[in-house]
């Protein structure tokens, strides 16, 4: 049981209140959203959610969201590195640009991304010349979602990379380790905590993002159709124990993912001794 | 191995943290670098080290130059005042490190880095923490774990950066007459940079004193501490009582003490600061005799001496004497009248204005 005597005061009243707002917020909702999907009954519920459009617009979706994860994983990784290591003239303004993507409204990073990536765009003609389709392709849906998505995995690194003591560099220079080495066995496994941080977040937005995706994906049924477009078709046809059945679908694919990056995290926590 | 260091120069842009500074480190020596903090004593080692580059000047190692060689190459064991051990491998880990890194063509197998790594841990006294990670441990046990990876890699030099700068007071007392111990039975040549007088007083062969980079001087504890060259020597290595005054005919007057001044036995009167140990100075009671007239303003006994604060009524400057003490009953109280006199004393010019 909870000791009594705690230093600081008002455990009962602050997890009271992390309880019930908790609760208003996420869990009601999605309990709701639960519930509704559930009235179809098991048979019909189980015929929405495997039909072959919906199995192909998850696999579009989650597949297109790792995708893009992964891509800012790197990415990201690199531009917290060049934010933090280096001084440059304009530092300061790449540095804010970084977070544009999270201002932006997103139907018009998706109106952008169709004009540059599209057949007369200044990228989607010279790639299409390299039969390359970018925009109303699935490709068009991970550009759109690396970068809604990249401001996660910076802003995540970069204050644990400053924080990295230069003294851990050269203290695995002097037992004899070149850059790499220092890199992959020092700086790397101290960042792995970060990046998965990073990349969960930057897979969750992904994972439930719409505006940018609408425009440049085309939304061809069985080719690039995400699943919340389909949703939202569903419930234009007034469908909503229809559109809730795919949520429900979508909420626990997005909850184990985000489970296993949880567990991966731990585990990585904890090798480092702190927990 | 030996280890020279010729007319190093460092400059941090309008600061001089090095300047012209040559030295020579002896085979299988212990040496201190002394100063108090911001004097580039940590530069130079960092310069010895590779890890940080002088403008100008030469690092030579077994008469060797080493200056452009990169600190991967230079095998130095480098020990971190703030232990820089990787958080996220355990002990085991971190000793192993150096041997892993190495290419594999000359890296040690398996079974053999095993048994480097735990004679190393058996060493530092601490095999039984293997598998521990860094933040399990102690600061103490950190330092020693540090430690014990720089010598993993057998390096030709041992450099220290304030090793125990951020341990309490008892367990550096601890781990200093443990360093020494080690050393002796190592006979690597090692350089440690300290701000701790009593520090590099206790384990060091030889000490450096730095100030402001410059060498001030270069001797053994003996010979730093009963024959200081310079009056920052004086002031930075133990106690003394710093008095001005005048100096002429081979004398010195020194707020109200007369001290022998034989480097001024044919000088012109001339302005001079003194400086006497605390325990230079003799303490008789009652008003009469020579030396000089003064009352106990304060009485301490720490362990086993008495510090004494006496004063002139003449004098603005009062006088500490150290006099050493066992028993109970102190022979001054305050308020007795008393006569110091110096047993020995040393006199600089003060330097022209």
């Amino acid at each position: 049981m909870m000791s009594r005597n705690r230093v600081i005061p008002g455990f009962g009243l602050s997890l009271g209140y992390a309880t019930l707002y908790t609760s208003l917020i996420v869990f009601i909702p999605l309990a709701a959203l639960a519930a509704e999907g559930i009235s179809l009954g098991g048979e019909r519920f189980w015929a929405v959610v495997s039909h072959p459009q919906a199995v192909a617009s998850y696999t579009l979706s989650f597949g297109a969201a790792l995708t893009a994860a992964l891509i800012n994983l790197v990415f990201g990784l690199l531009v917290a590195w060049v934010l933090v290591r280096y001084s440059f003239p304009g530092k300061r303004i790449a540095d804010a640009l970084v977070d544009l993507p999270f201002a932006l409204p997103t139907a018009v990073a998706g109106i952008a991304l169709t004009a540059l990536y599209g057949r007369n765009g200044w990228f989607g003609g010279p790639l299409e010349a390299l039969g390359l389709k970018i925009a109303y392709a699935p490709a068009g849906i991970v550009v759109a979602l690396t970068f809604i998505g990249l401001p996660f995995v910076v802003r995540t690194v970069q204050p644990v990379l400053a924080g990295l003591e230069r003294e851990l560099e050269e203290a695995a220079a002097s037992l004899g380790a070149d850059r790499w080495q220092t890199f992959r066995r020092v700086l790397l496994p101290a960042l792995v905590p970060a990046l998965l941080t990073g990349f969960a977040l930057a897979f969750a937005r992904a994972v439930g993002e719409y505006g940018s995706v609408v425009f440049i994906s085309g939304n061809m049924p069985y080719r690039t159709e995400i699943t919340p477009l389909l949703i939202y078709s569903k419930l234009e046809q007034y469908d909503y124990a229809g559109a809730s059945a795919l949520g429900v679908m979508m909420l626990l694919f997005s909850f184990l993912l985000l489970l296993a990056i949880n567990a991966l995290q731990y585990w990585s926590l904890r090798r480092q001794g702190g927990g | 191995m030996s280890i020279q260091v010729r007319d190093l120069n460092k400059s941090f842009g309008q600061f001089k943290a090095l300047d012209n500074v040559s030295l020579q480190f002896n085979s299988g020596e212990l040496v201190a670098l002394l100063g108090p903090s911001g004097c580039g004593k940590t530069t130079l080692l960092r310069i010895i080290a590779g890890l940080e580059f002088a403008d100008s000047g030469a690092v030579l190692f077994s008469g060797r130059d080493a200056t452009a060689t990169h600190v991967r190459e230079r095998s130095v064991g480098f020990v971190f005042q703030h232990y820089a051990l990787f958080r996220h491998m355990s002990v085991y880990d971190n000793v192993a490190f150096g041997l892993t890194v190495r290419p594999r063509r000359n890296r040690p197998d398996k079974q053999e880095i095993a048994e480097r790594v735990h004679k190393l841990l058996e060493l530092v006294q601490l095999d039984w923490l293997a598998d521990r990670y860094p933040d399990q441990l102690s600061g103490g046990q950190r330092q020693r774990i540090a430690l014990a990876r720089a010598l993993a890699v057998e390096p030709r030099v041992l450099l220290l950066d304030e090793p125990f700068g951020a341990l309490d007071a008892r367990v550096r007392k601890d781990l200093r007459s443990w360093l020494r111990r080690l050393h002796d039975e190592l006979h690597v040549t090692s350089i440690f940079v300290t701000h701790d007088q009593e520090e590099a007083m206790e384990v060091a062969d030889r000490i450096v004193v730095i100030n402001r980079g410059r060498i001030e001087q270069v001797g053994t504890p003996r010979e730093i501490y009963n024959a200081p060259a310079t009056p920052f020597v004086y002031g930075f290595i133990g106690d003394a009582n710093r008095l001005s005054g005048r100096a002429a005919g081979g004398w010195a007057e020194l707020a109200g003490l007369r001290v022998p001044a034989p480097d001024f036995a044919q000088s012109e009167p001339r302005a001079v600061t003194g400086y006497i140990r605390p325990h230079d100075i003799e303490l008789s009671g009652g008003g009469e005799g020579d030396g000089l007239a003064a009352r106990v303003e304060s009485v301490a006994q720490v362990g086993a001496s008495l510090r004494v604060s006496v004063r002139s009524p003449e004098q603005a400057q009062s006088l500490q004497v150290e006099l050493p003490h066992s028993g109970g009953q102190w022979p001054f109280e305050v308020g007795d009248a008393v006569r110091a006199r110096p047993r020995a004393a040393r006199v600089f010019a003060d330097a022209p204005v």
